[in-house]
């Protein structure tokens, strides 16, 4: 699946589409992919401060528990309710199924971040194809 | 590339090809490059619990007990009575140390007088080979491993009986849970077709040749049998939670070398009036001085989180009281259910207790076992 090129992403298989001052936060398709089917998505409440680097929740699948790292840091605006009762939408479109939106406390952070290509790059090498 | 001298290479039984070119997921399970799901754990699962699933199970091993003394062997070594079994028919028993714990968890088929096969896991294969084989050695009788010999394919769901069918010559009809019988698969005579399975649900394992083409031929046998009935090709992911939902032991979860029977709540398959056997000595101290202090139990999570392995269990005063054995969500039960070992008061149905999910106390409750238990058959 390719990943959308105005999206920015994290090594820890986050993406984050920002528009102004406020960054919508997901995870990607490779995360989805290798986490399976996901049933649980553990998501901050709106106004938490998330920062940079640090775990803001967790999506879990039926094997495993997976740590969300935020790829930004700021507050949070939104959460999407829906994947309380359908986290296997992360599944069907990972790239759509956003977990949270932020408030950016820095624009600039989201520079530092992989482009798709790089991303793309990051992820052949992870898996070794 | 790596070329480092240290990692072993992972073990591959003969269908790790054809798993591969379906696209499985694969993991290291045990030192063995496995499946552990296809098309999708839960639909995996689910296709199990309301049609049929194939799985490759043939990392497990198999020990053959031969010889005008392998029954005493057997019952030294075995925990259940195999004096019981008549030719035809299996068991679940267990190998147990000196100390009452488990070397493995076994199905102990009769193939003939003085001729038994031992079907044990995969993780502990060499260690219960060379238990077995040190064990028996009072006895007459010739230890041999056929781990390598066959492909071990589990055919498990109620749609079982009738995929499987279509590809013997053997009534399935007449071999009842925990019997098997030889008959042709595929083409293939004498092959062992055996009413077991790791799942909670009917199904057969049968156990064919292992050599690569034979084992994908009868592989996409099954498949296209079991097309009509929906089967999928099933990875550990699914035969994992479909075992925790039937609470059937693991070993080196409910079940391992610092556990003993009691505590596991296996001491059904356990047969101290057969006599002495590895194990029994510990086991009536584990009686006589009143019984195990920790008992495994089921839960179900009342609010929202996951128990995992390893999480602790607390009591409503947040005072610890035991650990997570096997925790997880259940598809078929839409659950998130675990299994603990908790000291022996605690245990009664309903009561409340909490899970710490990472740095949350999770409610829960104690719930009987197994939590899932299959329908019982119309007609």
């Amino acid at each position: 699946m390719a990943y959308p090129a105005n999206y920015r992403y994290t090594r820890e298989h986050e993406w984050i589409e920002v528009d102004g001052k406020t960054g919508t936060v997901g995870i990607t398709d490779y995360a989805q992919n290798s986490l399976g089917d996901i049933v649980f998505v553990d998501a901050p409440k709106v106004g938490a401060t998330v920062k940079k680097g640090e775990v803001f929740g967790s999506v879990e699948s039926v094997k495993a528990v997976s740590d969300l790292y935020a790829p930004v840091s700021g507050t949070v605006i939104e959460v999407n309710e829906e994947l309380a009762s359908s986290p296997e939408k992360i599944n069907t479109d990972a790239h759509k199924a956003w977990i949270m939106k932020v408030e950016l406390s820095d624009p600039a952070e989201a520079d530092s971040l992989l482009s798709a290509a790089d991303y793309d790059k990051f992820v052949a090498e992870e898996t070794g194809h | 590339m790596s070329t480092s001298a240290t990692a072993p290479a992972l073990r591959k039984t003969p269908l790790n090809a054809v798993h591969r070119q379906l696209g499985a997921k694969m993991v290291d399970f045990g030192g063995w490059d496995m499946p552990v799901e296809y098309s999708g754990l839960i639909a995996e699962h689910m296709a199990v619990r309301t049609g049929v699933g194939l799985f490759d199970v043939s990392h497990m091993g198999d020990i053959q007990l031969r010889g005008p003394e392998s029954l005493n062997a057997i019952q030294h070594i075995c925990m259940n009575d195999a004096s019981k079994l008549q030719v035809g028919q299996a068991q679940y028993s267990a190998m147990l140390y000196p100390q009452g714990t488990f070397v493995d968890d076994v199905i102990v088929h009769k193939l003939s007088d003085n001729d038994y096969l031992i079907v044990i896991n995969a993780g502990t294969r060499e260690k219960d080979f060379s238990w077995v084989k040190t064990n028996a050695q009072k006895f007459h009788c010739h230890v041999s491993d056929y781990s390598d010999y066959y492909t071990q394919l589990a055919i498990q769901g109620p749609r079982a009986e009738e995929t499987l069918q279509k590809l013997t010559n053997v009534d399935l009809s007449t071999i009842k849970s925990y019997w098997f019988k030889w008959g042709t698969v595929c083409g293939l005579p004498n092959t062992l077709i055996a009413r077991t399975g790791y799942t909670g649900e009917d199904g057969f394992e049968i156990y064919v040749p292992s050599d690569e083409a034979t084992s994908k031929r009868v592989w996409e046998e099954v498949l296209e049998a079991g097309k009509e009935f929906g089967i999928v090709p099933c990875g550990l992911g699914a035969r994992n939670t479909l075992r925790l939902e039937a609470a059937l032991s693991l070993y080196g979860h409910e079940i391992s070398e610092t556990i003993n029977v009691y505590e596991a709540g296996l001491d059904r398959f356990c047969k101290p009036e057969k006599g002495p056997f590895i194990g029994s000595e510990a086991l009536q101290q584990v009686i006589a001085s009143g019984g195990p202090e920790r008992k495994l139990v089921g839960l179900e999570m009342v609010d929202r989180g996951i128990a995992r392995d390893g999480y602790g269990v607390f009591d409503e005063n947040a005072r610890p009281i035991g650990t997570v054995v096997s925790g997880s969500p259940a598809p078929f039960l839409k659950k998130n259910i675990a299994l603990a070992f908790i000291p022996k008061d605690y245990s009664a149905v309903d009561r409340q207790l909490f899970v710490q999910v990472r740095n949350t106390m999770v409610k829960a409750k104690m719930v009987p076992i197994p939590f899932y238990r299959r329908p019982k058959k119309q007609s």
